[in-house]
């Protein structure tokens, strides 16, 4: 962590104001969390029956399990985003007008409408006209659809945030527009968007618990289950969210790691830094 | 589309539903998001531990647990809230944790000067924050915050889960009844455009008004 950008070096007596505010603000924090503990030792919710099953290995296999099907349901999705995202970007930088044109309405559709709609559009909606899909492939192309819009718009930003005289001088010494693409461009692009694509990583992640509402045995559906077998809901769920947690907060590390070294190794213009607009697409990207 | 054209009323009911539940749960979001903003460059300590774990805590938990964890597990210790409310305690307080990373780095993006220019001349920290730097610092973030809008608006759906009657609850529910689904989502997805595309507009309108030529 910085030093804080607001205050300088304090003083003696600004010293001395912020000692007593921290004893206030911890005091106070460690008021809210005796009552919220007290609360839950009031409803009977801290007893060791109820999070007792969640140390039995059959349960935590069942629920690890369920962790697995996640990894590989968002695995599976990301791939195809990836493939996806890549051919929308190439196609709204592309040099003719009509294929630019198409990837745009694409992009801009996908992006417009919760990823809910479409979940529930390919899995409820297309068997009605004989398309039946398991829950796993239904779930792997609404995140894929959605996710692949969301990561050609990443793609084109990271491909606009190169300098031009990368092009230009690739250009000059007689590479085509693809040998410059391939050879010059998305080997620096790639690099510099990594840690915006293992953000849309984690936020596919995070969508993946969506396949809880077609009953696909993803990590929430299981935590649930548990929660109803051994009526201990809260402490199933909490423990689902750590899982969560511990998962994506290691690859929103990797994320920052990655940004932090791009950050010294060119300068402040990795994606995420690269100007208001492309802020606003990245972090468009970044939250669902 | 006779189908869409027949039921209407749903789609209109559903967007309102839709639309409310995304403007209160902002409203919420914009003042949970500033205040974590200003405890995470508060010069406190305890402050800036506290709005950190919360930012790390709710950023990496998928909404669809929030909304279970708060609507099967936080009734176990009697707190019960209807639909709506529980809807906009959890998209207000996910949508805040964003919020407030991205004032954060708005507020870092705010030239040093300012906050030393600011204290030169005798203000206090919590003025500081409210008169120089914030105004400066959110006015660099609108179009992110209406990114985050947007994802707000499309958020708002993951409600249908607690039976929130919302624009996809309410257009699932409608589909069901019917033996053909894609004009019912070819009408949902156009009510959903009706809304997030209008926002992207007038956010990039806020955007280039309050925007610092430097």
């Amino acid at each position: 962590m910085t030093a804080p950008v607001l205050a300088d070096a304090l003083g003696p007596r600004a010293r001395r104001r912020v000692r007593i505010a921290s004893f206030v603000a911890a005091g106070v924090l460690v008021v809210v969390v005796y009552v919220a503990f007290r609360r839950l030792s009031d409803k009977g919710q801290l007893e060791w029956a109820k999070w007792e099953p969640l140390t039995q290995w059959s349960v935590l296999k069942f629920l690890l399990l369920g962790l697995g099907v996640t990894v590989k349901t968002a695995a599976a999705g990301m791939a195809i985003a990836l493939v996806l995202g890549a051919g929308l970007a190439l196609m709204r930088l592309s040099r003719t007008a009509p294929v630019r044109w198409f990837a745009t309405a694409w992009v801009e559709l996908f992006r417009g409408f919760p990823l809910l709609l479409l979940i529930f559009f390919i899995f409820f909606a297309l068997p009605k006209y004989g398309v039946t899909m398991t829950p796993f492939r239904a779930l792997v192309l609404g995140l894929a659809l959605y996710n692949g819009a969301m990561l050609g718009e990443i793609f084109r930003a990271g491909i606009l945030s190169l300098d031009r005289g990368q092009s230009e001088a690739a250009y000059a010494i007689g590479l085509t527009y693809w040998q410059a693409m391939f050879l010059v461009i998305v080997p620096q692009a790639a690099r510099r968007m990594l840690p915006a694509i293992i953000s849309q990583m984690v936020t596919l992640l995070k969508d993946t618990s969506l396949g809880f509402i077609i009953a696909y045995e993803e990590l929430l559906r299981r935590g649930r289950e548990t929660g109803e077998f051994f009526a201990n809901p809260l402490q199933t769920l909490v423990f689902v969210a750590l899982v969560y947690i511990a998962v994506n907060f290691t690859l929103s590390r990797i994320a920052q790691t990655l940004e932090a070294r791009q950050r010294r190794r060119y300068g402040a213009s990795s994606v995420a830094h690269a100007g208001a607009e492309d802020l606003a697409v990245v972090s468009a990207a970044v939250e669902v | 589309m006779q189908l869409v054209l027949d039921n209407l009323d749903v789609f209109l009911v559903g967007m309102r539903t839709t639309a409310t539940l995304t403007l209160v749960s902002f409203a919420v979001a914009m003042v949970i998001g500033v205040l974590l903003a200003a405890c995470r460059v508060s010069p406190i300590p305890p402050l800036r531990a506290a709005g950190a774990f919360y930012v790390e805590t709710i950023r990496n938990t998928p909404l669809t647990v929030l909304f279970l964890l708060f609507f099967f597990g936080l009734t176990k210790v009697g707190v019960l809230f209807g639909g709506f409310t529980t809807a906009v305690i959890v998209l207000g307080g996910y949508t805040g944790a964003f919020v407030g990373e991205t004032v954060r780095s708005g507020i870092n993006s705010v030239s040093r000067g300012q906050a030393e220019a600011a204290r030169s001349i005798g203000l206090t920290f919590p003025q500081t924050l409210t008169i120089v730097v914030l105004p400066q610092a959110l006015r660099t973030v609108v179009a992110p915050i209406g990114s985050l809008f947007i994802a707000l608006i499309k958020n708002s759906s993951i409600a249908s889960v607690i039976a929130v009657e919302e624009l996809v609850f309410r257009t699932d529910a409608l589909s069901n009844q019917t033996a053909r689904g894609i004009p019912i989502f070819i009408g949902a997805v156009i009510a959903y455009l009706a809304m997030t595309i209008p926002s992207g507009f007038a956010f990039a309108a806020l955007e280039r008004r309050v925007a610092i030529k430097r």
